[in-house]
């Protein structure tokens, strides 16, 4: 028996170096699993922020301990047969091949046959004694499934009768979980966030070979005084790291400077960090054009902004001002039409109190919806040319739906006056009204005040 | 907030052997003697048994506080268990049918109450027992009638007697079933229904099962007894008018009535040993030791919130998980730190907790938020609402946080959102993100509160957060 336990511990000795800064919440997870035999929680309830460990510390230590376990993604099973099958496969270790037709160890479409079966597969198994554990990793899927599904699990060692500990991984925190008349309270673990420190000696563990530890730190010390404000995930920060090395020690491979000189490579790396949080960060560079980029060492940075700028669609010449037209009629006020459009407005009558709505421009507030006659009164005054009403005009307003450049408004009636909304960005209006140069701040509302 | 120690897996074999020497010679130390004994063969038969001894402890409790083992003996719930046991033993004897209604909150004791009285049933009245056939039912497995119907005709070992026979529809099937009850006279064997989740049955199709069972109930065939356990007070409510009119509407409350000095009685048999546990002075060490425990005065403050809060016996049970489990050889006592760290966990502040790890631009981010709110007195609000309050913090208040990107701002409101810290307002999903209405899930004092305890807060966005930027 004293054996066993020494294999056990050299084992968590082992995941302990292997996960750093997660010592607590390891040794307390031991703790509450005790023994192979002896019982551990109904339920557990794991929750902390994206990229705090969550999963893989579970993970580690039920691989690594090699305690009887089956994990699922919720997001994976979006069925409660294809999660039930999965724990079955799992926990009955069935593997499915061609030589059983990619079938599963049984049919299982609701909890009363999972329940039953589960008792079979635990038996077949020989590991009665031991504690089984089922792991449901993004646990927040659970509630948007059947409404009995998430209490069944939650009492699943009662209702089995078999030594069971279900885990629930979440982000959200387990309030959001709670709906109907409640259910059997889990015991709530929190994995809280990683501190700056912890996350630079996590980050620094991964140094390429070549440079010392302490270079590779001080490094990711630079990269986190400029990411740090606005991104607190480990995941992001390690990608973001070793995608930029290369950069950073560029001018230590030509010669130009020595790895000591850290106020240099400062220099040469911080505007460039500076450009990653805008294109790389945001995905709007994909990583293997940012490292191309790199590569290349190339001062054409357009060549790069091709995501970034999507706000150019080439549209045709009256489509074009059909969505100026159409933003001009969500964000503008429909009584300032007769002011901006109308050849003679007439007196403007300067109003003796300001508007009281003024505090919100309608720039925050977000479009509103207009008839399409109020559309098409905009276009014909803003377009200088005669244009004739033919089909053509009216399939482009309908094209301009279906690229989700307008949004029909009520799905009550198709003809006769339809509403709609426009849903461009004004960077985006903008740049379409320079291509037909045309002046679209001096037609808004909120600007011309 | 006391943190428990990091435990040192690699010198624990060291320190086992001079906490079992320990805990031999000195009963009720807790601290470790620093010398390690000399390594001689009885000292490691004495380790050996006390870690098995400790073991075996661990193994018992746990059995109790996880596996809802029956306790020993039941003391409460006198009188209603006297009503249950009455209407099984007519059941049983005079062939009686009935159904009654268990009704009670979450954790009070409805299925210990049922099991108990099962239980009594089996030890006392062999030839009760003998020809009572149980079926279990539960409100959570079996979804529909048709799943439940099944799940009574295999606790029935009626299989063989269905398996061969093919049934058109539902109602052909049930109807089957109901003969094989029906046909019964009063002699025949009774049939005790247990329903968990009763509430969930009445949420059926036109409450087939419900009206079927009553049915019996009413009408003089098979003696059956229907029993539900629920904790909704209103269930009757849900029953529809010819399910209700066939319920004898007897219902039997199990309501917590423990004062606090029963429930630490509850609390600490929940922690003793069995009374056949093998090794007796170990046994009588232990219980001391419990009753030592609960006399200190920490724990005593500890199990006092607790029973302001829950005084269900079920998160009792969670609360001592913890403490329990740091029981070993290695620390033979119960400490007073690891209940304070157990009830720690358990009424944790989730929301301050999870602020804790947002970045500097989220909080400034929920900083607006929560001026926005109190400014409209609770209008939802959007995107570009939030982006323009912190461009106005950022132009008249800061000097040391730079500006970002408005990508860069929305990819740090999208992940609130992802963690449901901000919530849609509508679930439309029509208009553009940004302009799509929101409210925030957070309260002014939770904000302040996890601001103060917020690493590396700069001094601006604390001062911010109290005195809203006025435009």
């Amino acid at each position: 028996m004293s054996v066993m336990d020494r294999t056990e511990e050299s084992v968590i000795r082992g995941i302990l170096e292997e996960i750093p800064c997660r010592e607590n919440q390891i040794n307390l997870l031991c703790d509450l699993f005790g023994k192979r035999n002896q019982y551990t929680c109904p339920a557990l309830f794991i929750f902390g922020h994206s990229a705090t460990g969550k999963s893989l510390v579970v993970s580690t230590l039920l691989k690594r301990l090699e305690l009887p376990h089956a994990v699922v993604n919720c997001v994976e099973c979006y069925t409660q047969r294809l999660m039930y099958e999965q724990l079955l496969n799992k926990v009955a270790g069935y593997q499915s091949g061609p030589s059983n037709n990619y079938g599963s160890f049984a049919r299982c479409d609701n909890t009363n046959d999972f329940v039953r079966l589960l008792r079979s597969a635990i038996a077949e198994q020989c590991t009665q004694e031991e504690t089984v554990y089922l792991v449901f990793d993004k646990a927040e899927r659970l509630r948007e499934m059947e409404s009995n599904l998430l209490p069944a699990i939650l009492r699943l060692s009662e209702l089995s009768n078999c030594n069971v500990c279900v885990i629930l991984i979440s982000q959200l925190v387990w309030g959001k979980f709670r709906t109907g008349t409640g259910f059997a309270e889990p015991l709530i673990l929190h994995f809280p966030d990683y501190s700056k420190a912890e996350l630079l000696d996590i980050v620094s563990r991964d140094c390429p070979p070549g440079y010392t530890c302490e270079f590779y730190s001080s490094y990711a010390n630079l990269l986190m005084s400029v990411f740090y404000i606005a991104c607190r995930d480990l995941n992001e920060i390690r990608h973001l790291a070793l995608l930029n090395f290369p950069k950073y020690i560029e001018p230590v491979i030509k010669g130009e400077v020595t790895t000591d000189n850290a106020h240099k490579l400062w220099r040469n790396i911080e505007p460039h960090l500076k450009k990653a949080m805008h294109t790389v960060y945001l995905r709007e560079v994909s990583s293997s054009q940012w490292e191309k980029y790199q590569q290349e060492d190339s001062e054409q940075f357009g060549a790069l902004t091709c995501l970034s700028t999507r706000s150019k669609v080439e549209l045709p010449f009256y489509s074009k001002y059909l969505l100026i037209a159409a933003y001009l009629a969500s964000y503008n006020p429909a009584k300032t039409d007769r002011r901006f459009f109308s050849k003679n407005h007439g007196k403007i009558k300067k109003s003796a109190c300001p508007n009281p709505k003024k505090d919100m421009s309608s720039q925050l507030l977000g479009p509103k919806a207009f008839p399409l006659d109020r559309l098409m009164a905009i276009f014909y005054s803003i377009v200088d040319a005669k244009v004739s009403t033919t089909a053509n005009i009216f399939s482009q307003i309908s094209s301009l739906v279906t690229l989700s450049l307008l949004c029909h408004v009520g799905h009550d009636d198709q003809l006769d006056s339809p509403r709609y909304k426009c849903t461009v960005s004004l960077d985006f209006i903008q740049s379409v009204a320079r291509t037909v140069s045309f002046d679209i701040i001096r037609y808004l509302f909120d600007f011309v005040q | 907030m006391p943190k428990t120690p990091a435990r040192k897996r690699g010198t624990r074999q060291k320190a086992e052997l001079a906490a079992a020497s320990d805990a031999t010679q000195n009963k009720c130390s807790p601290v470790l003697s620093p010398k390690t004994p000399k390594l001689d063969r009885s000292t490691t038969r004495i380790k050996q048994d006390v870690t098995n001894n400790f073991d075996l402890l661990q193994e018992t409790i746990r059995g109790k506080l996880c596996n809802n083992q029956l306790p020993e003996n039941v003391e409460s719930f006198k009188e209603q268990k006297k009503h249950l046991l009455e209407i099984l033993k007519r059941c049983a004897n005079l062939g009686e049918s009935n159904s009654a209604l268990l009704i009670g909150p979450r954790g009070a004791g409805k299925s210990m109450l049922m099991k108990d009285v099962l239980k009594e049933l089996h030890e006392n009245n062999m030839d009760i027992t003998k020809n009572l056939l149980e079926v279990h039912l539960n409100g959570l497995l079996q979804t529909d009638d048709r799943i439940a119907l099944k799940e009574i005709t295999r606790q029935l070992n009626l299989d063989n007697v269905v398996g061969d026979k093919v049934f058109g529809s539902f109602a052909e099937n049930l109807a089957f079933l109901l003969e094989a009850l029906k046909t019964g006279s009063k002699e025949s064997k009774p049939v005790l229904f247990i329903l968990d989740e009763f509430d969930l049955f009445a949420h059926h199709r036109n409450q087939t099962l419900l009206y079927n069972l009553f049915d019996i109930c009413q009408s003089a065939q098979t003696p059956i007894v229907v029993i539900g356990l629920t904790c909704r007070l209103d269930v009757v409510e849900l029953l529809e008018k010819r399910v209700k009119s066939r319920f004898s509407h007897r219902q039997i409350h199990v309501f917590n009535t423990l004062t606090f000095d029963q429930f630490m009685q509850v609390a600490e048999k929940k922690l003793q040993l069995p009374k056949d546990f093998k090794d007796k002075s170990f046994m009588k060490q232990w219980h001391e030791n419990v009753k030592m425990a609960f006399q200190d005065k920490t724990i005593l403050d500890v199990m006092k919130k607790h029973y302001e809060v829950h005084k269900d016996i079920h998160s009792l049970q969670i609360l001592f998980m913890y403490p329990l489990s740091k029981v070993s050889a290695l620390r033979p006592h119960l400490s007073a730190a690891d209940f304070v760290e157990a009830a720690r966990l358990q009424s944790l502040d989730a929301k301050p907790a999870m602020l804790h790890g947002v970045s500097v631009l989220q909080l400034c981010l929920i900083i607006a938020m929560r001026h926005l709110v109190d400014i409209t007195e609770g209008e939802p609000f959007n995107f570009e609402m939030v982006y323009n309050e912190y461009l106005k913090f950022l132009q008249k208040k800061s000097h040391s946080i730079q500006s970002y990107d408005k990508a860069i701002v929305l990819k740090a409101f999208e992940q609130l959102v992802a963690i449901e810290l901000v919530h849609p307002a509508d679930n439309s999903t029509r208009t553009q993100k940004e302009y799509r209405p929101m409210n925030i899930l957070l309260t002014k004092s939770q904000l302040v509160e996890s601001l103060n305890s917020y690493q590396g807060c700069p001094s601006e966005i604390k001062h911010w957060a109290v005195h809203p930027v006025l435009s």
